[in-house]
């Protein structure tokens, strides 16, 4: 292209030949296009100023500290209705980040085994695997919550007819009702007992991979981990006297009072969601694992790896560096249709901020202009985090 | 006017639609004259106030107030382009100038007459928020309603009542919030919630199109004042004037006994009053900018503020609402009205 | 006389090749799955059982009302699928008036099928048609306000057809932007680069409903106090720009995958950029990119369901709206209307999958040919 630009600036350069060369023809049309991008912005702002204005409409930021007045069903922090908006801000975003990030869990579990699964040599496994996978994905989401609210979840029994789980819990058509663990002094002793089995369980694994390497004795570091991560915290609950007591819904008026509840708005956007983008997440395991060479494979059951171990050792490491770019962008559909919550009532960010806080205080552009933002850094937050995970991942390749 | 340009970009079928709407200053008017339909926000639906049928078919005690300001100012009550809204959209669809006037049982507030730019007119229907319940429960009065699940809908006065009736009464409770009222209903028809709140007007419509309306019970507890009206937007006296005398009109036509069905005759009436009412004495028209049959319209073809009362929600509807604060002061309501000379 | 004395050839035995064979080998090879095999089959025979009983042996089929479908145990409930049918597909368009919506779907039909399937010709002709005409016939048409035709406001337009309205034009209008963007990202003017990076990753950033919120609350304070856009259209318009900046990332995925050779040969040529562009390169990188094109497409005919969002009532809206309906109330109607709708949407979306698969294997065929022809010819 530098030939062509060369040649053409061979050409005498007079007024017209002028706008015959690239370069300058370049500059005008960036100057036009911001011109007209200025313009545009100008007229928008100005039409928005001069409607806030006329209409006598309030503006600015200062309503974020001004008392909310409504109450929310769900709030990970302190709520009430004499708390702020800017409070209400931080109680949306939180349960949106909670059904996010427990449906990403759940979505790239089922992902992962349906994905396995079509690939499975069993016929009837692979066969049910892709009818999962063709049903739900070509059904909007939004109706498959819809199902999930309003046809399945209202046919629980009332309150009053609850199924009772063992252990105390109640499921019912208001929630799931679960005992509420009450830590009482002492438990302390359990945390720290947790964290030193975490801590040995990684030294182990560290010390276990470069014995393995120096030596190439390998060592059931899983089993040996499990134990110590759970053992250590079992034994320092029993030698405390098990400093644990249990707050237990009771049926008291009209609801369960107490414990821990799992609301059915949550319940249902937990199920839509997982269920949907795993959909999408078998397909990308799917083409993941189908673009790890045969030779891979054979390769490896040759050296007598059992089938087990080829998976986990060869192809699946492999695959990963297939599946994470697009798992990524999973993840953040993901978060962005978690926003679909405001339609079956789960107070999510955009019901409580978007829908609430707009309506109560009616100052738009604001409300829209932090919800943009409170979005495009989820996506760039979840975009860094996965990149830095894959550019690890592909540090494997030695 | 409309103007259609079917601007056609691509494939399937789509349009610009621009609304020539309001220019500022005593300019709806015009605006409404020269497009020859007035642009009228009403709710998406609440049987009696605004509803659709199948056939895209309007009425109700809003829809009514629609049809008279355009008989009054277009002299046809069927040049009404309706634009159904919901809660999240009527404020900015009426400032934004896409509406001429809200007539969407909305609450005369402070706030959305200080810093929301509405102008509102009157006072259409004098209605409080109340609950229903399921009579199984066994709530009797609001105090009962400790520990329990309230289904509400988002974006409304309710929403904010709820909660300070709440704590007001020391009592807890989950609110359950919902963007349209129909899905609020629906999880308090499932047993999601132990009651629904809305205004009361709404909870008897809402418990008489239920399939065994009795095994409900409005609560007798009213919460909030909720003056429902039509606004205008701020900033066009002229406009507000004329949607504010409509409502008065409806309301004088009621207590000088000016009806639908009488009101050929009682325009040969000696009675001043009526007379200037219907515009044989005086001209009373001109002031608004309208001609002096403006009123006499109104009565003929959408009746007196009883007339719309009894037929959208009244003892002629199949709602049944007592009238109650909503009779006229001479009959120990609130509804009056200045009189017209 | 000799007689060839050897016997016939014996079929393998049937544990080797036989149904017997076939079932050891894909379901029973091993205990763990022969164990998931059961599992599998008891599944399946669980949902397929729930499914058969549910929509046939204990459904509905007749019934004037709710009460109908109130039984203990009743299945799917036909009646208020039958009831409502009308307004599933048309929303409240007038009855009389519905043939307009056919004929607007069939015109569209007559003008797909030469374009779609590979064997009709006219390719040509039936593009222009559908990009050019068939656009203004399908708006007088739907919309009316003409001599002979009564207006039908948007406001009345509802279920399938708007749907289908919202997400046919949606990409329609969503292609050419889509392309701009696409070149722009890959342009060598850096802020013409910028703006349309910007663009991209901003829209990709947001879900689309804040996007429709926006649409519907704050446009009105963009615009001037007299101007104001139909509410479908705003929908419309959103969409659109929303599927463009999903269509410009697939598009460039096309356009990095074209060798550097064809860029530069045709500048060696002489071409202008927009002859480089429209000749050379975009023809290569659209075919490329078929599928990603198709799925984005199928993506946005799902998404078109949360116009409901902001009370435009498509498809799924509309049987939202059905259920609430007093009359027919029932434990088995929320069910029946969602499977409805979702059958409906699956229906479509399924079998845009599976025309595009086929086009994309007719494709890679023809990239293996030592001639390659145009698509469909």
């Amino acid at each position: 292209m530098a030939t062509a630009a060369d040649k053409r600036s061979d050409r005498p350069v007079g007024p017209a030949g002028l706008l015959f060369r690239p370069e300058v023809r370049q500059l005008v049309y960036q100057v036009l296009l911001l011109l007209a991008l200025a313009l545009v912005v100008w007229w928008v702002a100005s039409n928005v100023a001069a409607n806030l204005r006329r209409q006598n409409i309030a503006s600015g930021f200062d309503f974020l500290s001004r008392t909310s007045g409504f109450d929310v069903s769900q709030s990970l922090i302190d709520y009430s209705n004499a708390s702020s908006y800017g409070r209400a801000f931080w109680v949306g975003l939180l349960n949106t980040l909670l059904v996010a990030g427990l449906g990403i869990a759940f979505a790239t579990l089922i992902g992962f085994m349906v994905g396995i699964a079509r690939l499975s040599p069993n016929w009837l496994i692979a066969r049910l695997a892709s009818a999962y996978v063709e049903i739900v994905r070509n059904v909007p989401l939004l109706l498959q919550l819809f199902f999930w609210y309003f046809a399945v979840l209202k046919n629980l029994p009332s309150p009053r007819q609850s199924y009772v789980l063992p252990g105390g819990g109640f499921f019912n058509v208001r929630g799931l009702y679960l005992p509420a663990p009450l830590p009482q002094p002492g438990f302390g002793a359990v945390v720290l007992a947790f964290g030193l089995g975490i801590a040995a369980a990684v030294g182990l694994w560290m010390w276990a991979r470069r014995r393995q390497r120096l030596t190439g004795r390998p060592f059931p570091v899983l089993r040996v981990a499990l134990a110590l991560v759970l053992g250590l915290p079992l034994i320092a609950f029993v030698a405390t006297g098990a400093p644990l007591a249990f707050e237990h819904p009771v049926l008291r008026g009209f609801n369960f009072q107490g414990g821990l509840v799992i609301l059915p708005e949550l319940m249902a956007l937990l199920l839509g969601l997982s269920i949907y983008t795993a959909s999408f997440i078998a397909e990308i395991v799917r083409a993941g694992i189908e673009g790890v060479p045969k030779g891979q494979r054979e390769a490896a059951l040759a050296l007598g790896l059992s089938n087990g171990q080829t998976l986990r050792l060869v192809v699946i490491p492999q695959a990963l560096r297939i599946i994470i770019p697009p798992l990524t962008s999973q993840y953040l559909n993901l978060t962005k249709n978690s926003s679909l919550g405001v339609a079956i009532g789960y107070p999510d960010f955009v019901s409580v901020f978007t829908g609430t806080v707009l309506n109560q205080t009616g100052q738009a552009v604001e409300v829209i202009l932090i919800t943009m933002g409170v979005f495009l850094t989820l996506s760039l937050l979840t975009s860094l985090f996965m990149n830095w995970f894959n550019r690890h991942m592909a540090l494997v390749e030695r | 006017m409309i103007r259609l340009v079917p601007t056609a970009i691509a494939t399937a079928g789509a349009l610009i639609a621009m609304t020539a709407g309001a220019v500022a200053q005593s300019k709806t008017l015009d605006a409404v004259k020269q497009r020859g339909q007035l642009s009228c926000g009403v709710n998406v639906g609440l049987a009696g106030f605004s509803a659709a049928d199948d056939k895209g078919n309007w009425t109700g005690l809003d829809v009514d107030y629609c049809k008279a300001i355009a008989a009054a100012v277009l002299g046809d009550a069927k040049k009404v382009k309706y634009v159904p809204t919901t809660t999240k959209e009527r404020f900015t669809a009426l400032q934004s100038g896409e509406l001429d006037v809200l007539a969407r049982n909305t609450t005369w507030t402070i706030q959305r007459d200080s810093a929301q730019g509405l102008s509102f007119v009157g006072v259409n229907y004098y209605d409080g928020q109340g609950f229903i319940v399921k009579k199984a429960a066994g709530a009797k009065t609001g105090k009962d309603l400790g520990g329990a699940t309230v289904c509400v809908q988002t974006g409304t006065t309710t929403e904010l009542n709820l909660a300070d009736f709440f704590k007001a009464s020391k009592l807890q409770y989950k609110p359950l919030v919902f963007e349209k009222a129909d899905e609020a209903l629906r999880a308090y028809q499932a047993d999601r919630c132990d009651a629904y709140t809305t205004d009361v007007s709404g909870l008897y419509s809402v418990r008489l199109q239920m399939a065994k309306p009795d095994d409900h019970l409005v609560l007798p507890d009213v919460i909030s004042k909720e003056p429902l009206g039509p606004a205008v937007r701020q900033g066009d006296s002229q406009w507000f004037t004329i949607v504010r005398w409509v409502h008065f009109a409806l309301l004088n036509a009621e207590e000088l006994g000016v009806t639908q069905a009488n009101v050929d005759q009682m325009a040969a009436s000696t009675n001043a009053d009526i007379k200037r009412l219907l515009g044989k004495q005086d001209e009373f028209g001109k002031g608004l900018g309208l001609d002096n049959e403006w009123a006499y319209r109104i009565i003929k073809q959408v009746g007196n503020y009883g007339d719309i009362f009894d037929r959208n929600v009244g003892a002629g509807s199949r709602i049944k609402i007592d009238r109650g604060l909503n009779r006229l002061w001479t009959k120990g309501g609130l509804q009056y009205a200045p009189p017209i000379r | 006389m000799a007689r060839d004395i050897r016997p016939a050839a014996m079929p393998p035995p049937l544990t080797v090749t036989g149904p017997v064979a076939w079932v050891r080998q894909n379901l029973f090879s091993s205990p763990l799955n022969g164990f998931l095999t059961l599992l599998g089959a008891w599944i399946a025979y669980e949902v397929l059982a729930n499914v058969v009983n549910w929509a046939f042996l204990n459904a509905t089929w007749q019934g004037e009302d709710g009460s109908a479908c109130t039984r203990e145990g009743a299945g799917a409930c036909w009646p208020f699928v039958q009831a409502k049918f009308g307004q599933f597909m048309y929303g409240r368009y007038p009855d009389g008036e519905r043939w307009r919506v056919d004929l607007t779907y069939a015109l569209a039909i007559a003008g797909l099928a030469p374009l779609l399937i590979p064997r009709v010709p006219g390719k040509l002709w039936a593009a222009i048609y559908l990009a050019g005409i068939f656009p203004l016939i399908a708006v007088v048409l739907l919309l009316g306000d003409v001599p002979g035709l009564s207006y039908v406001p948007t406001q009345l337009w509802g279920g399938l057809l708007v749907t289908l309205v919202v997400s046919s034009a949606g990409i329609a209008w969503a292609f050419p932007i889509g392309i701009i963007l696409a070149l722009g990202r890959r342009s060598q003017m850096p802020i013409v680069r910028m703006v349309s990076v910007g663009f991209i990753e901003f829209v990709r950033g947001v879900p689309l409903i804040t996007v429709l919120f926006m649409a519907s609350v704050m446009l009105p304070l963009f615009l001037p106090e007299n101007v104001s856009i139909d509410k479908l259209l705003r929908a419309l318009i959103m969409v659109a720009l929303f599927s463009a900046a999903y269509l410009a990332e697939v598009i460039r995925g096309g356009l990095q995958a074209i060798p550097r050779g064809q860029f530069e040969a045709a500048d060696a040529l002489g071409l202008s950029y927009a002859q480089k562009m429209g000749l050379i390169i975009l023809p290569q990188a659209l075919k490329l990119v078929i599928p990603g094109i198709v799925n984005t497409f199928i993506g946005l005919f799902k998404d078109t369901s949360l116009v409901l969002i902001i009370g435009i009532f498509d498809l799924l809206g509309i049987v939202q709206l059905g259920l609430a309906d007093q009359k027919w109330i029932s434990p088995a109607t929320p069910i029946t209307g969602y499977v409805f709708a979702g059958i409906v949407f699956w229906i479509f979306c399924f079998s845009i999958s599976r025309y595009s698969q086929m086009i994309e294997r007719r494709l890679a065929a023809g990239g293996q040919r030592t001639t390659t022809k145009p698509l469909g010819e």
